[in-house]
């Protein structure tokens, strides 16, 4: 595939382009949705295309097609110049393009058991099997399974030589009760919302223990109809890893995107509470905060070999003892900056332009365990498991809702809360981060569903965490 | 007969007899022109050619999509796919396939934006950002051109096409913003100038913002929140899957809105965009949803209808096992205020341009979280008096639009942009008697 991502390039270098790059994707997909002991959905389905990016002056021109004939190839390189220099009616300052190492490399996804050839029966099976369990605790009226893996190839040669093969294989899923009350829903997921996505084959869902983990998931979701609603207060919280995942990928994730950060996607996305001249001093949070964006962590969902400008993943630091250092950029957005390119471009199929996107953002272990944090905490409540995101352009201004909560006190935790919701302000949140659990509950938490750009791209990035602490949270903000 | 029908035909006849099948296919053209900083930055176009069949082997059902075409590709995709259903349990809801059908003769397609080229986006973004002298504008520009073609082995074959053009965008102060936002099925009926004009006003009258305190207002909302709060009807409401699951407000036959609300999906809609059918083939017809407050019908695909012991209303969307069905042509019912009247009619209130990252916190209540941006103001004694930063609300939209909440609705109804994205919702400004902001932007 690398003689017809050649053929795109050099087309569009013909037409005029001052670089270019191609790739050529392959993605298969399998998705199975069970719901309450029924297969919804059995879906296998495979794009194949090739996408042409070309640079003239201030603007990139991409364009793409399923059609991989050499003649449609060299039309879409063709193409791809012309609406490159179409954007000169309304001009900016050319664009700088950072120097990378030529690779020519592959690159794969250490697995050890294909998605693909275990059998859709027993991934069925075992869905089915978990949605049963559920059911059969009383209250619960609904139970859904799903899982989903990918399996992608993608060749991607430029201009400057780069030549790379890479194969990159997803899996992930979960499964969620819910029970139905006279006015109101209560939701449980396992492992986390919307399922928990890695970088590997099978043996990650194997790791997971889907079966063994039903009943209480079950439990859980028929007894929130009937706890108490968590009233509001300020006071200690302790997050879970997977939440505090979520509330990394949104208050720190997105507002270090160095291309928000220069409002290229002001109008959509949004921009960022930083500011370039603060990289290096401003305050993110407290000593205990300590954020990298790694590329390389073995089976963490952003991870992969080389983004999709050639340029090699990296571990790169975020945020060092609460000093923000590091942004997410690539090799357009960096040079106006000035920075290192960190390898953080990527796109969502072939048909998509690649873009700044997270990685692996992660925050560093702390010592300890959740069981020790609640130990140590006289007063507060723990929540777990997100259930509602709602962020503020800026990456600012937070509420997050989660599934289920318990009161803290004394050292223990105590009867359950329903409805929980925590509301912030992003620095002086994570100024607030007063414990984290230790490397034994560093998970690498994968979210499937990042949505930015226009058109819409979904990326799959990872987001390492264990428990954590935060002091005089917000929390039960009412309707 | 089109590439479209061809690919449906050719699938077809390639399963021939061995199962149940149905087959779409989606062939056009997508063209983005996005602009930040006042200038171009990014600028894509997509060739689109997808088949997606379902097959169904005495109930043992899968489906697959895939964009390899060519006819050895198109046998090899037939063939993995009935592997695939022919391991499987038998899927107890399959609805089946609908048999023959007629769609209203619509035609949503207008031949130059289906054709247009890089060079006249770009020049509807010069318009934009040239609305907004000394700011920074960014958003984007984009055409589409479609065309579906559905076809089954139990007779139904229908096919259409449709396009769609958007000029969406901000214009930024230093310390503000402001949108515009306008969506047509043809590019010669935006006029960028004025949507970039709108969005540098906005902009403009928001410099100086204040954090206003946190509370119950009296709200004027723009098209733009009427559409996001239409949407989330659309999708946790209306929705037949989530009332199915008991998992919806809707209470069928009850006045559960003001009686000045409307609410319907209307294919054939004067200035309707999309397809006169849904992805099942099934044909869409005008439907009300709410009339005069009282809720009238519930989306179905056939899956949903089959549970509820009714047909479908044409509904089926892309991913609709997982999330139920949708409403592609959404209409919220204008009225004969005009905008300046509606604001005059609040004596201590927010106006709202547009809402932001709005999420659930329950579905059965739609009790939704989200804040407001590019343009809140404070409305005093009848009037806008001054800019107030982005808030925070957590509201029920059923609650906000309940007897006696809504207190007027403009005469401005139009195509406007959602948290779920443009194209779908037609909708006016309207005046809601109460709004809970539970916080500004300082927390």
């Amino acid at each position: 595939m690398f003689d017809e991502a050649g053929l795109g390039v050099q087309a569009a270098l013909d037409a005029g382009a001052a670089y270019s790059d191609a790739r050529v994707v392959i993605t298969r997909t399998e998705t199975i949705n069970v719901r309450n002991q029924n297969l919804d959905q059995l879906d296998r389905s495979e794009t194949i295309g090739v996408g042409v990016r070309a640079l003239i002056g201030s603007s990139w021109g991409f364009a793409a097609t399923p059609d991989l004939t050499s003649e449609s190839i060299r039309a879409t390189g063709e193409r791809a110049a012309a609406i490159a220099r179409a954007s000169a009616v309304v001009p900016g300052v050319p664009i700088e393009f950072a120097d990378v190492p030529v690779a020519q490399d592959f690159w794969e996804t250490p697995y050890e058991e294909d998605p693909f050839a275990v059998s859709t029966s027993e991934k069925v099976d075992m869905l089915v099997n978990v949605t049963r369990t559920m059911q059969d605790v009383d209250g619960i009226a609904i139970a859904t399974g799903t899982l989903t893996f990918y399996d992608t190839n993608k060749w991607f040669v430029s201009s400057q030589g780069h030549r790379i093969h890479q194969h990159i294989v997803e899996s992930g899923g979960g499964y969620d009760a819910t029970a139905i009350g006279e006015s109101e829903t209560q939701r449980r997921s396992y492992p986390q919302s919307f399922g928990q996505y890695e970088t590997g084959g099978y043996e990650t869902i194997r790791a997971w223990d889907y079966e063994g983990n039903a009943q209480r998931i079950g439990e859980q979701a028929a007894a929130l109809l009937t706890a108490d609603e968590m009233g509001e207060s300020e006071t200690n919280l302790i997050l879970e890893g997977s939440q505090l995942a979520l509330q990394i990928h949104e208050s720190v994730g997105h507002a270090i995107e160095l291309d928000r950060i220069l409002g290229w996607e002001a109008a959509f996305a949004g921009t960022s509470h930083l500011e370039l001249n603060g990289l290096g001093t401003h305050r993110y949070g407290s000593e205990l905060m300590n954020v990298t964006a790694d590329a390389t962590l073995p089976g963490a969902l952003g991870t992969f070999g080389y983004d999709d400008e050639g340029t090699p993943a990296q571990p790169v630091d975020i945020v060092k003892n609460g000093t923000w250092v590091g942004v997410l950029s690539g090799r357009d957005s960096a040079a106006i900056a000035g920075l290192e390119p960190g390898g953080m471009v990527r796109a969502d199929g072939f048909n998509r332009l690649p873009m700044v996107r997270m990685t692996n953002v992660g925050l560093r272990p702390g010592e300890g365990t959740l069981e020790d944090i609640i130990a140590d905490t006289d007063e507060g409540v723990y929540m777990s498991t997100n259930r509602s995101w709602s962020i503020d352009d800026k990456r600012l201004n937070f509420q997050f809702g989660t599934e289920i909560a318990w009161e803290v006190k004394n050292g223990e935790l105590g009867k359950m809360l329903k409805n929980p919701t925590y509301t912030g302000i992003t620095p002086q949140f994570w100024g607030s981060l007063d414990r984290l659990a230790g490397e034994s509950q560093w998970v690498h938490w994968g979210t499937p569903n990042c949505g930015k750009g226009q058109p819409m791209q979904v990326a799959h990035t990872g987001h390492s965490a264990s428990p954590g602490r935060f002091a005089n949270v917000r929390v039960g903000v009412k309707a | 007969m089109n590439r479209e029908q061809d690919l449906v035909n050719d699938t077809l006849d390639i399963v021939a007899d061995r199962a149940q099948a149905e087959v779409l296919a989606d062939v056009g053209t997508m063209s983005l022109t996005r602009f930040a900083n006042s200038f171009i930055h990014q600028n894509v176009s997509e060739d689109i050619e997808q088949v997606t069949l379902k097959v169904a082997l005495d109930g043992r059902v899968a489906s697959s999509t895939t964009t390899a075409t060519a006819p050895d590709a198109l046998v090899r995709f037939v063939d993995a796919t009935l592997e695939t259903a022919a391991t499987q349990p038998v899927d107890e809801d399959w609805p089946g396939l609908g048999g023959p059908s007629e769609v209203a003769a619509v035609d949503h397609w207008d031949k130059d934006t289906a054709f247009a080229d890089p060079m006249a986006r770009a020049e509807a973004v010069k318009e934009f950002v040239d609305a907004g002298e000394g700011l920074l504008g960014a958003g984007y520009c984009e055409t589409d051109a479609r065309r579906h073609a559905y076809g089954n082995t139990a007779g139904r074959r229908v096919h259409g096409r449709f396009t769609t053009a958007v000029v969406d965008g901000i214009h930024q102060t230093g310390s503000s913003a402001g949108s515009g936002h306008a969506c047509s099925v043809a590019m010669s009926s935006i006029d960028a100038g004025a949507v970039g004009a709108l969005a540098a006003q906005r902009a403009r009258d928001s410099v100086g913002a204040f954090d206003a305190k946190p509370g119950e207002y009296q709200v004027v909302l723009s098209p733009e929140c009427m559409a996001t709060i239409a949407v989330f009807l659309n999708v946790y409401g209306f929705n037949g899957k989530m009332a199915e699951e008991g998992m919806s407000f809707v209470d069928l036959g009850e006045q559960q809105f003001d009686e000045a609300f409307n609410l319907w999906d209307g294919p054939t809609d004067p200035g309707a965009l999309h397809l006169p059918f849904d992805i099942e083939g099934t044909p869409k017809r005008h439907l009300d949803l709410v009339r005069a407050g009282v809720t009238t019908s519930l989306l179905h695909t056939r899956r949903t209808a089959k549970k509820a012991g009714t047909e479908s209303t044409g509904h089926a969307a892309q991913g609709a096992e997982m999330w139920g069905p949708f409403a592609w042509n959404m209409f919220v019912g204008g009225g004969d205020d005009s905008v300046e009247a509606l604001i005059a009619g609040v004596d201590r209130g927010i106006y709202v341009s547009t809402f932001n990252y709005c999420r659930v916190l329950d579905p059965k209540s739609l009790v939704v979280t989200g804040l407001t941006r590019n343009g809140t103001f404070m409305i005093e004694n009848g009037k806008i008096s001054e800019p107030v930063t982005n808030m925070r609300f957590t509201q029920s939209f059923v609650d906000a639009l309940a007897p006696g909440r809504v207190e007027g609705i403009g005469d401005d109804a139009r195509y406007a942009d959602s948290e779920f994205g443009p194209t779908f919702i037609h909708a006016p400004t309207m005046r809601l008697g109460s709004w809970n902001f539970t916080g500004g932007a300082s927390g």
